[in-house]
């Protein structure tokens, strides 16, 4: 188990990159406490998976360094870094038992046999695999599988990180909660390092206690998912995070007050804007807008049933607005209003949250 | 019966598979299974026989000794040419420029007609004139594959291996290319040494194609004629002949087509067996 550090990290697949677009991994700098469970959410592509093969040591960074508990392994091989990894498809060693494959890791490193043996069982038990021991990993379902290649990750008591890349990909969605559940457990009960690699806001939000946002080889935010969702730091925080995805409006800030369809809207943060005329958003996420009497002047468009609420779209203008309305509450029809909840309305400036930066 | 109407125009959009099959398979092997049982004078006059040219041959050890000499080759060529071939697959590179180089090079054997393959390693061979006779001899070991039957089964599994050992390579190579990286990645992060990943990821993987490239293998070099008809003609002696070489004396030569059609169906129903029963045993524990 160890802290994970990133110093200036830098990777480009080129052999001689010297532009910035040549790089899939910008420069970034991390901290991540020893027993965490860290998610990294992201698009495809973003490079997520290039920083956690440069952390796995798959990957050997072109710049910047990689430190374990203050070494510097950025060089490292994946057997030096001692790290565990499971990949987006189940890999499993097919000649060999279910057993067989958790003990491969052990056997490979020379453990004797009486432990191997005490371990296999611990983590089987664990991953209720303990009835398939003896059976050969080739016949398990997909689940199965993925939970052989979580378990050699867990088998070893001295990993220093266990890496997840996309793992439940190809698991069935009734599956997939089952396994999402167990990895939490496995982490509250392990306490082991882990960093989780998705796409998926869900189980990123659901896994996690911190979650590292990435676009285009870039952090954008790392937070809490209450952080991610309540403080979006950039508009595609917002967006990316939550479903419906925040509302971004564009507005104009005049003597530290945000204007939107000509009227003064409240928020968190216009104050602190003191530039001059950049491209000005207004971020609300649709759980913080409701009907009102007064307020910003809107038609219905469209009304969606989403089990405990509805999604109400309205439109001002050009300005498309979503809203969150509970089962039970009636909703206007043709034309009404909508106030914002100032204490989570933000401005954001070029995408990024006014005054967020520091 | 059902109440539901059989649609026979089915059979139409059958007729041409079952055609093909009939001139490419059927009436061919049944013009020998004919031969096989009957005796003839000349003159196309043909009488009953029953089964005695299949004992004739059966018992012939001219036969006996033909088919031994063929399980050996066999046997000497595939043990030589799967590890080889497997071999050359694994140091054959992933990536780059020289993927392409090593395939070329590699397809130029397959792609030599057989009789040319048997006239250049039966010039290359000659003790006299030829680079590789003549090499041999000059390391001071006597060497002519005219006159000693263990020099022409040297040149024979020599040229067999440098025609065919690309072939079980390729194929190789198309199934390790084939395994994805991560299974790679998760042995490294295993701590798997080099051995180990041939063992429990390479091999099981290969395990389709190394099937299908033994039976490959097996049957052609069970049926080769060309190659050594030009190299040694089956001799010195009978030293190299084998079984389809001596199916030819025996058809084409002498002209005996009824034990030369008994033997015809032996050697089918030889090579029949064995491939079934390699890939039955092969493909058993697939469902496990």
């Amino acid at each position: 188990m160890a802290k994970i550090t990133l110093k200036n990290l830098k990777h480009s697949y080129l052999p001689f990159p010297t532009e910035d677009s040549h790089y899939s991994l910008k420069k970034m700098s991390l901290d991540w406490a020893d027993g965490g469970a860290y998610a990294l959410l992201g698009p495809s592509g973003c490079g997520k998976t290039t920083l956690l093969n440069l952390i796995s040591g798959l990957l050997i960074p072109t710049e910047g360094s990689i430190l374990f508990d203050g070494r510097d392994v950025s060089r490292a091989t994946p057997e030096e870094r001692n790290i565990a990894q499971v990949f987006q498809f189940p890999v499993i060693y097919d000649t060999m038992t279910v057993y067989d494959n958790l003990a491969f890791p052990l056997r490979n490193r020379g453990v004797a046999e009486v432990e191997i043996d005490k371990r296999v069982h611990e983590i089987a038990g664990m991953l209720d695999l303990t009835k398939t021991l003896k059976n050969r990993a080739s016949g398990l379902t997909a689940d199965g599988k993925q939970k052989i290649s979580l378990g050699r990750g867990l088998v070893r008591s001295d990993v220093n990180v266990i890496m997840f890349d996309e793992p439940l990909t190809v698991i069935d969605p009734h599956l997939k909660w089952k396994l999402r559940s167990k990895l939490k457990e496995l982490h509250q009960r392990t306490r082991r390092t882990m960093i989780y690699v998705t796409h998926d806001q869900t189980e990123a939000l659901t896994f996690a206690d911190q979650v590292v946002v990435m676009k285009d080889g870039e952090i954008v935010q790392t937070g809490t998912p209450i952080e991610l969702f309540e403080r979006p730091m950039h508009t595609f925080v917002g967006h990316f995070i939550g479903s419906p995805g925040m509302n971004v409006l564009p507005c104009e800030v005049k003597a530290g007050k945000a204007i939107f369809a000509g009227q003064n809207i409240a928020t968190v943060n216009a104050k602190s804007y003191k530039g001059k005329s950049q491209k000005l958003e207004l971020g609300v996420r649709p759980e913080f807008v409701s009907f009102a009497k007064k307020g910003i002047p809107v038609d219905i468009v469209k009304v969606a049933d989403a089990g405990r609420f509805r999604i109400v779209e309205t439109r001002n203008g050009t300005s498309s607005i979503k809203l969150l309305v509970p089962e039970g509450e009636d909703i206007p029809s043709g034309k009404t209003h909508l106030s914002f909840d100032a204490t989570h309305t933000q401005v954001y400036e070029n995408g990024w949250m006014v005054g967020g930066r520091t | 019966m059902s109440s539901k109407a059989v649609n026979q125009k089915a059979w139409f959009l059958v007729a041409p598979v079952f055609l093909l099959v009939a001139f490419n398979a059927l009436i061919p092997l049944m013009t020998v299974v004919n031969f096989s049982v009957q005796e003839t004078f000349g003159d196309n006059v043909f009488t009953w026989s029953g089964v005695i040219w299949f004992e004739q041959v059966m018992h012939s050890e001219r036969f006996h000794g033909a088919l031994f000499r063929q399980i050996m080759f066999s046997a000497i060529v595939l043990a030589i040419e799967v590890p080889l071939g497997l071999g050359i697959a694994l140091t054959m590179p992933r990536k780059g420029p020289w993927v392409s180089v090593c395939l070329v090079l590699m397809s130029l054997p397959l792609l030599i007609p057989y009789n040319v393959v048997g006239a250049m390693w039966n010039i290359m061979a000659l003790p006299d004139i030829g680079l590789l006779g003549k090499g041999i001899n000059a390391l001071g070991i006597d060497y002519n594959y005219t006159r000693q039957p263990i020099s022409a089964w040297f040149t024979l599994v020599l040229m067999d291996v440098w025609h065919w050992t690309s072939l079980v390579a390729l194929l190789c190579y198309a199934g390790l290319v084939s395994i994805p990286d991560a299974y790679y990645q998760a042995a490294k992060v295993d701590g798997a040494r080099t051995w180990a990943v041939f063992r429990f990821i390479q091999l099981p993987k290969l395990k389709h194609v190394l099937t299908i490239a033994v039976l490959l293998r097996f049957m052609d070099s069970f049926m080769i004629y060309t190659e050594a008809v030009v190299l040694t003609g089956g001799g010195p002696g009978s030293a190299t002949t084998f079984l389809s070489i001596d199916l030819v004396k025996t058809a084409l030569g002498q002209f005996d087509l009824g034990p030369a059609a008994a033997m015809s169906i032996i050697y089918f129903i030889i090579i029949l067996a064995v491939s079934w029963l390699f890939y039955t045993l092969m493909m058993k524990n697939e469902e496990a």
